[in-house]
C-alpha cells in the first residue's frame, strides 16, 4: 500500500475538519454553523481516537493471555472533549434560540444588517 | 488542610456554582459569591507567600503521582496570575450587588453568580494545573461561562455577540486540543514537566511544529490577539458591567499566562524562539494591535467600546514583552498582565457607575459628569492616567520594564511604536475627560454621585493603580521571580 | 527640625495647603489666608533647607522605590534650592496678585484654582530637589496634570482647545521623548542620580550621546525648545496670575532647570564637551531665540507677545548651559531667576490692565501710562531686564552668559545675543513709548485708574526686586559658583 494512504485515518480527520471549518465559515445560519462546528469537534474526536489505537492491539480490558492493549487514555480524554462539546452545542443553541427571540431571524447577514441599523 | 489549599482554590468556587443555582432571590447568591471569591483571594494571598519561600508547589490530585495523575503545579508565574484573578474578583463580585442588580434580570441573578463562580474556577484552574489536557478542560469551563455572562446583557446585540464569541472561541480551543493531542502522540504525555523534558529530542519534527501552531493560533484566540480579536468588542460593549469588569480584567490575562507557558516552559525558548519564528510573528501582529487598535479607539461613539479597544492594543503590550524572549521582557509581559488587570478593571467599573446612573455610557452622554459624579469620573481619570503610563501609576511601571527591555536588545522602533502607542492612549481617555468637564448636558437632567456600594469597590480598584505604582515589591519581586524561572526552565 | 525633614516639608507644606484649601471652600477670606499662610511658611522653609546646603549638610531623603534600584528621593543642592527659593517666594508674591486678579475677576471655581495652584507648587519643589532623573520626571508630570485645570480654567472652547493643545505637548514630549532618555540613561549608566561631573562619561558613544542628548532636549517640552514650544502660547488661555507664576516662572522654568541639571550632573561638562555635535543643540537655541523675537515682533495680543519671549529668553537659558564654560553655567542659572523676576513683573502688567482697563491687545495701550503710572513704571523696569539694560536684573545674567561665550570662542552665540537684544527693544520699546507719549486715541469705557490695590503691590515688588537683582546678586552667585567649582 501506499505509505500516505496507511495512514488513512487521519486523512479522514483532515477532511472533516475541512468541511466542518468551512461550514462555520460560509453558511449564515446559525443553526448550520453550529452543526459546522460540531463536525470540526467530531474530526477532533477521531483523532484522538485514532491515536490511541496501537496495531494488533486488544481493546484495554485486563484480559489472560493478552500482551498488547491499545491506549485507553486518549478515549478518556476525549470523552472529557465530548462532554464540553455536547455542553457548547446546548449553549449554542440556547443562544440561537434567544437570537431567534429577539430578533425573529438567525440568519446572519439579516442579524448584521439589523444591528448595523440600531 | 493548607497543603490542599492548592486545589481548594479551585474547587471552592466550582462547588459554589450549583449551590448558588439552588438560592433564591439576588442576596443569598450575592452574599455567598462573595464569600467564596474573598476566601480564593485569602487562598492566592497565602500561595504566593508560599511560592515566595518555596519557589514551587507541587499536588499530586487525587493522590496520584505525576506523569500519570493531573498534578498542580504552582510557580511565581501562576500564583501572580490567581492573585490577579482573584483580586479582581474580590473587588467585583461586592460591585455586582448594585451594578448586576440594575443591569440583569432578578430570576437571572443566581444564574449569573453561579457562571461568575464557574468563570472563576476555569481561571483559577488553568494557571493552577500543571497538566496541558487539564488547560482545556478549565479553558473552557472558563469559556463557557463566559458566553453565559455575556448574553446576560440588556441589549440584544449580546446574543449575537456571544454567539460570534462562541464560534470562535470554540474553534480556539479545539484548536488547543489539536496542538494537545498532537503533543500526547509525540510524547506520551500530558504534564507540562514531562513534555518540557521530552520535546527536545523530537523537536525538530514536522507534528512539533504543526502542534505548536494549532497552539498558538489556539491561545491567540483566546488572548484576542490581533487579527484575532475580532470576538472582543462587542462582548465587552454588550455584556453587562459587571462582566465586562471581570471579563476584561481576567479572562485575556489568564490567556497570555497560557501562552507564556507553552512557549516558554513547554516549548522551551530554543524551540519557541529558535527553531520557529515566533518571536518575529508575534512582534509584528503585537505591534500593528497596539497602533491598529489604539486608532480604532479614539474614534469610538461608546466609552466602554472604546476601552474594548484599547484592551487588544494592550494585548499588544503584553505579547511585545513576551515576544522578546528575555527575562527583562517576560518581566514586563507579567507585569503588564497585573498591571493591566488593574487598570482596565478600575475603568471599566467606573463605566459601570455611569450606566448605574446615565443608563448608557455613549460617549455623548457623559457631558457634564465631571460635576455631576465627581468621584466616579475622578476614579475613571486615575485608571486613564494609569493606562497612558504617567509615573505614580502601574502602567509607568510596566512602560519603563518594557522599554528598558526593548532598549536591552535595540528594538528602537518597538520603543516608538510603544510610545505611539501610549500617546494615542492620551488622546482617547482626554477626549472622555474634556466632554465630562467641560462640556454641559443640553438633553440629561443633572444625576447624582453613585452610591457607596458601586464607588467604593471602582475606588479600591483604582487606589491599587496607584499603590502598586508606587509600592511595587510585591509585583516586580514576583514577576522578575516567574521570568526567571521560566527562563531558566528552558532546556 | 533635622535637614530631611525639612526637605519632606517642602512637599508637605503646599500639599497640605491644598487640603485647607478645599476644607475652607466655603469662606473666601480664610482660604485666601490658608493660600498665604502655605507660600510663606513654604518660603521659610526653603531658607532653611537653604541654610543647610551652604552648611554642607545635604542628605539623601528617600521616599519610596518604585523599581528596583531607583529610589524616589529628595536632596537639595545648589541649583535645585535657587528654584525652590524663586518659585515659593514668587508664590506668595503672585498668591497677593491672584487675590486681587480673581476677586476683582469675579472667577468661577476659585477653589480649585488655588487647590491646583498649591498642587503645581508641589510639583514645583519635587522638580528642584529631586535626587535622580525618575524623581525629577514624577513630579515633571505632577506639574503638567496640576496646571491643565489651570489653563483650561475658564471652561469655554477656547480655553479647552488651548489647554489641549498644552497638555497634547507636555505629555507627548514628556512620554515620547523623556521616558525613553531616562530608561536609555539608566540602561547605559545603571543609574539615574544626578552626580556631580554626570555618570554617562564613558559609557557611550559620540553620536549616541548626542541623539540622547537631543531627546533630552526636546523631550523636556517645558523649556519650549522650537519645534517644541507651541503649548507655551496656547497656555496663555489661562487666568493671568497662572501665566505669571507658572509659565514665566514654575512650569518653564522647570524645564529649563531640567535641562540645565541634565547637562552639569548627567552628562558633565566635560564629557559633552567632547561631543561635536553637541553644538547642532546651540545653533537649535539660538533659532530659537532669534525666531520666538521675530514672532513676538509681530503679536498684538499682549500675553501671547509675552509668551513668545518667554520661549526665546527660556533658549537663552538652555543655550546658556549648553555652551559648557563654568561662566555661562552660572549665567543659565542667574537667568534663571533674573528672567523670573522681570517676566513675571510684565504678567502682572498685563493683568493688571486687563483687570482696569479691560485691554488685551498692544495697539490699545495708547496713553495707558497716564491712568496706570505704577503699573506701567513696573513695566518699563520688567521690560529693560528682558533687554538686558543696567541696572536690572537682565543685565547680570547677560554679562555671565557673554562671559562665557568667551572663554569658549562661541561667537555664534555672541552674535545671538547681540541680535536678540536688538529685537527685545524693537519689540519692548515702543510699548514704553506707546504708554507714556501717545495721546490715548480711545477713551475707555469707564474711567480707570490703578487695578486693585493687591495686584499693584505685586508688581511693584517684583519689579523692585529686578532692580534690587541688579544690584545684590553676589550671594546667588556665590552658592552657583560651588556647581561648577569656582572659587
Amino acid at each position: 500500500m501506499i505509505p500516505e494512504l496507511a495512514l488513512y485515518n487521519y486523512w479522514i480527520v483532515i477532511a472533516l475538519m475541512m468541511v466542518g471549518l468551512y461550514t462555520v465559515i460560509s453558511r449564515g445560519n446559525l443553526v448550520k454553523k453550529l452543526v459546522g462546528l460540531n463536525i470540526f469537534q467530531t474530526a477532533v474526536f477521531f483523532l484522538y481516537i485514532s491515536l490511541g489505537f496501537v496495531l494488533e492491539g486488544a481493546a484495554p480490558i485486563l484480559t489472560e493471555g493478552v500482551e498488547v492493549y491499545s491506549n485507553p487514555l486518549p478515549h478518556v480524554l476525549i470523552l472529557t472533549a465530548i462532554v464540553v462539546g455536547v455542553a457548547t452545542t446546548a449553549l449554542g443553541l440556547a443562544l440561537v434560540l434567544r437570537i431567534k427571540e429577539a430578533y425573529g431571524t438567525v440568519d446572519e447577514d439579516q442579524l448584521q444588517r439589523m444591528d448595523n441599523e440600531a | 488542610m493548607s497543603v490542599h489549599l492548592q486545589v481548594l482554590i479551585v474547587v471552592i468556587p466550582l462547588l459554589a456554582a450549583p449551590l448558588l443555582v439552588l438560592l433564591r432571590g439576588a442576596t443569598a447568591p450575592w452574599a455567598l459569591a462573595t464569600a467564596v471569591s474573598w476566601s480564593v483571594l485569602a487562598i492566592a494571598l497565602w500561595l504566593v507567600a508560599e511560592v515566595q519561600v518555596h519557589g514551587q508547589l507541587s499536588y499530586a490530585l487525587g493522590g496520584w503521582a505525576a506523569p500519570w495523575g493531573i498534578e498542580y503545579r504552582l510557580d511565581a508565574a501562576n500564583a501572580m496570575v490567581q492573585l490577579l484573578v482573584a483580586m479582581v474578583a474580590a473587588v467585583v463580585l461586592p460591585y455586582a450587588r448594585l451594578s448586576a442588580g440594575r443591569e440583569v434580570d432578578p430570576e437571572q441573578q443566581p444564574g449569573m453568580y453561579a457562571a461568575m463562580m464557574l468563570l472563576l474556577a476555569g481561571l483559577l484552574g488553568i494557571s493552577a494545573t500543571g497538566d496541558a489536557f487539564n488547560v482545556f478542560v478549565f479553558l473552557e469551563i472558563s469559556s463557557l461561562s463566559t458566553y453565559t455572562l455575556i448574553a446576560l446583557g440588556r441589549d440584544r446585540r449580546a446574543l449575537t455577540s456571544a454567539f460570534r464569541y462562541l464560534i470562535m472561541g470554540t474553534i480556539g480551543a479545539t484548536f488547543f486540543l489539536i496542538g494537545v493531542g498532537l503533543l500526547y502522540a509525540l510524547t506520551g504525555t500530558l504534564n507540562m514537566a514531562d513534555l518540557a523534558e521530552r520535546l527536545p529530542a523530537v523537536a525538530s519534527t514536522r507534528t512539533a511544529h504543526t502542534a505548536a501552531a494549532f497552539l498558538v493560533v489556539g491561545i491567540c484566540l483566546k488572548l484576542a490577539l490581533f487579527p484575532l480579536h475580532l470576538w472582543l468588542p462587542n462582548a465587552y460593549t454588550y455584556a453587562p458591567s459587571a462582566v465586562t469588569a471581570l471579563v476584561a480584567a481576567t479572562a485575556t490575562k489568564v490567556a497570555a499566562y497560557v501562552l507564556i507557558r507553552f512557549l516558554y516552559t513547554i516549548f522551551g525558548i530554543h524551540f519557541s524562539f529558535g527553531e520557529l519564528p515566533l518571536s518575529q510573528i508575534l512582534m509584528v501582529l503585537a505591534v500593528i494591535g497596539m497602533l491598529v487598535a489604539s486608532a480604532v479607539a479614539i474614534r469610538q461613539p461608546d466609552a466602554k467600546r472604546l476601552l474594548a479597544y484599547s484592551s487588544i492594543a494592550q494585548v499588544g503590550y503584553i505579547t511585545l514583552g513576551l515576544a522578546l524572549g528575555s527575562v527583562l521582557g517576560l518581566t514586563a509581559a507579567l507585569l503588564h498582565m497585573f498591571n493591566h488587570a488593574l487598570m482596565k478593571g478600575a475603568l471599566f467599573m467606573a463605566l459601570g457607575c455611569i450606566a448605574w446612573r446615565v443608563g448608557s455610557t455613549r460617549v455623548d452622554q457623559l457631558k457634564g459628569l465631571g460635576r455631576d459624579m465627581p468621584w466616579t469620573m475622578a476614579a475613571f481619570v486615575v485608571g486613564g492616567l494609569s493606562l497612558i503610563g504617567v509615573p505614580l501609576t502601574v502602567g509607568f511601571i510596566s512602560k519603563w520594564y518594557l522599554i528598558l527591555a526593548a532598549l536591552e536588545q535595540g528594538w528602537w522602533v518597538l520603543i516608538a511604536a510603544i510610545v505611539i502607542s501610549s500617546l494615542m492612549a492620551v488622546v482617547y481617555i482626554w477626549r472622555i475627560v474634556e466632554i465630562a468637564w467641560f462640556q454641559q448636558s443640553e438633553s440629561r437632567d443633572h444625576t447624582r454621585e453613585v452610591p457607596l456600594g458601586l464607588l467604593l469597590p471602582t475606588w479600591l480598584l483604582a487606589l491599587a493603580n496607584l499603590w502598586f505604582g508606587i509600592d511595587t515589591r510585591l509585583t516586580i519581586g514576583i514577576a522578575d521571580q516567574a521570568a526567571r524561572a521560566l527562563i531558566g526552565s528552558a532546556p | 527640625m533635622s535637614a530631611g525633614d525639612a526637605l519632606q516639608w517642602m512637599l508637605l507644606i503646599p500639599l497640605l495647603g491644598a487640603v485647607g484649601i478645599v476644607l475652607c471652600d466655603r469662606f473666601p477670606n480664610l482660604r485666601e489666608s490658608v493660600t498665604l499662610i502655605t507660600a510663606v511658611s513654604l518660603f521659610i522653609c526653603a531658607i532653611g533647607v537653604l541654610g543647610d546646603v551652604q552648611a554642607g549638610n545635604t542628605p539623601l531623603l528617600r521616599l519610596a522605590e518604585p523599581l528596583p534600584g531607583i529610589v524616589l528621593g529628595l536632596r537639595a543642592e545648589p541649583l535645585g534650592i535657587l528654584f525652590a527659593l524663586l518659585a515659593s517666594g514668587l508664590w506668595i508674591v503672585t498668591s497677593v496678585y491672584s487675590i486681587g486678579y480673581m476677586r476683582a475677576k469675579r472667577e468661577q471655581h476659585q477653589t480649585r484654582f488655588y487647590v491646583c495652584f498649591a498642587i503645581a507648587l508641589t510639583g514645583a519643589m519635587g522638580v528642584a530637589l529631586a535626587s535622580n532623573l525618575v524623581t525629577l520626571f514624577v513630579f515633571y508630570e505632577v506639574l503638567t496634570l496640576s496646571t491643565y485645570p489651570l489653563v483650561s480654567h475658564a471652561g469655554n472652547r477656547n480655553a479647552v482647545q488651548g489647554a489641549r493643545i498644552y497638555l497634547g505637548i507636555l505629555l507627548a514630549t514628556s512620554i515620547g521623548l523623556l521616558l525613553p532618555a531616562i530608561v536609555w540613561t539608566w540602561h547605559l549608566a545603571g543609574s539615574v542620580d544626578f552626580v556631580e561631573g554626570g555618570i554617562l562619561a564613558g559609557k557611550v558613544g559620540p553620536v549616541e550621546a548626542a541623539l540622547l542628548l537631543a531627546m533630552f532636549v526636546l523631550g523636556v517640552g517645558k523649556a519650549a525648545v522650537m519645534p517644541v514650544h507651541r503649548w507655551l502660547p496656547a497656555a496663555m488661555v489661562a487666568p493671568t496670575p497662572v501665566s505669571a507664576l507658572l509659565h514665566a516662572v514654575a512650569v518653564v522654568k522647570a524645564g529649563v532647570f531640567t535641562l540645565t541639571k541634565v547637562v552639569i550632573y548627567i552628562f558633565g561638562t566635560e564629557f559633552l564637551a567632547s561631543i561635536p555635535a553637541e553644538r547642532l543643540l546651540v545653533y537649535l537655541t539660538g533659532f530659537t531665540i532669534i525666531a520666538a523675537s521675530v514672532v513676538a515682533l509681530r503679536q498684538d495680543n499682549f500675553k501671547r507677545m509675552l509668551a513668545y519671549s518667554t520661549i526665546g529668553q527660556l533658549s537663552y537659558i538652555v543655550m546658556a548651559a549648553l555652551v559648557l564654560t563654568p561662566f555661562a553655567e552660572i549665567g543659565a542659572a542667574l537667568h534663571i531667576v533674573a528672567h523670573a523676576f522681570g517676566k513675571i513683573t510684565l504678567f502682572f502688567v498685563a493683568g493688571a490692565v486687563y483687570v482696569a482697563a479691560g485691554k488685551t491687545q498692544l495697539s490699545q495701550l495708547d496713553g495707558i501710562g497716564r491712568r496706570m503710572p505704577w503699573t506701567m513704571a513696573a513695566f518699563t523696569i520688567g521690560a529693560l531686564s528682558m533687554v538686558g539694560v543696567p541696572p536690572t536684573a537682565g543685565f547680570v545674567s547677560k554679562w555671565y552668559m557673554i562671559a562665557g561665550a568667551f572663554q569658549n570662542d562661541l561667537y555664534f552665540v555672541l552674535a545671538v545675543l547681540i541680535l536678540s537684544t536688538a529685537l527685545n527693544a524693537a519689540y519692548f520699546l515702543p510699548i514704553i513709548q506707546r504708554a507714556f507719549f501717545r495721546p490715548e486715541s480711545v477713551p475707555p469705557k469707564t474711567e480707570h485708574g490703578e487695578a486693585p490695590w493687591p495686584m499693584v503691590a505685586a508688581l511693584v515688588t517684583t519689579a523692585t526686586l529686578t532692580i534690587l537683582f541688579f544690584v545684590f546678586n553676589g550671594p546667588v552667585v556665590g552658592l552657583e559658583k560651588a556647581i561648577v567649582n569656582l572659587p
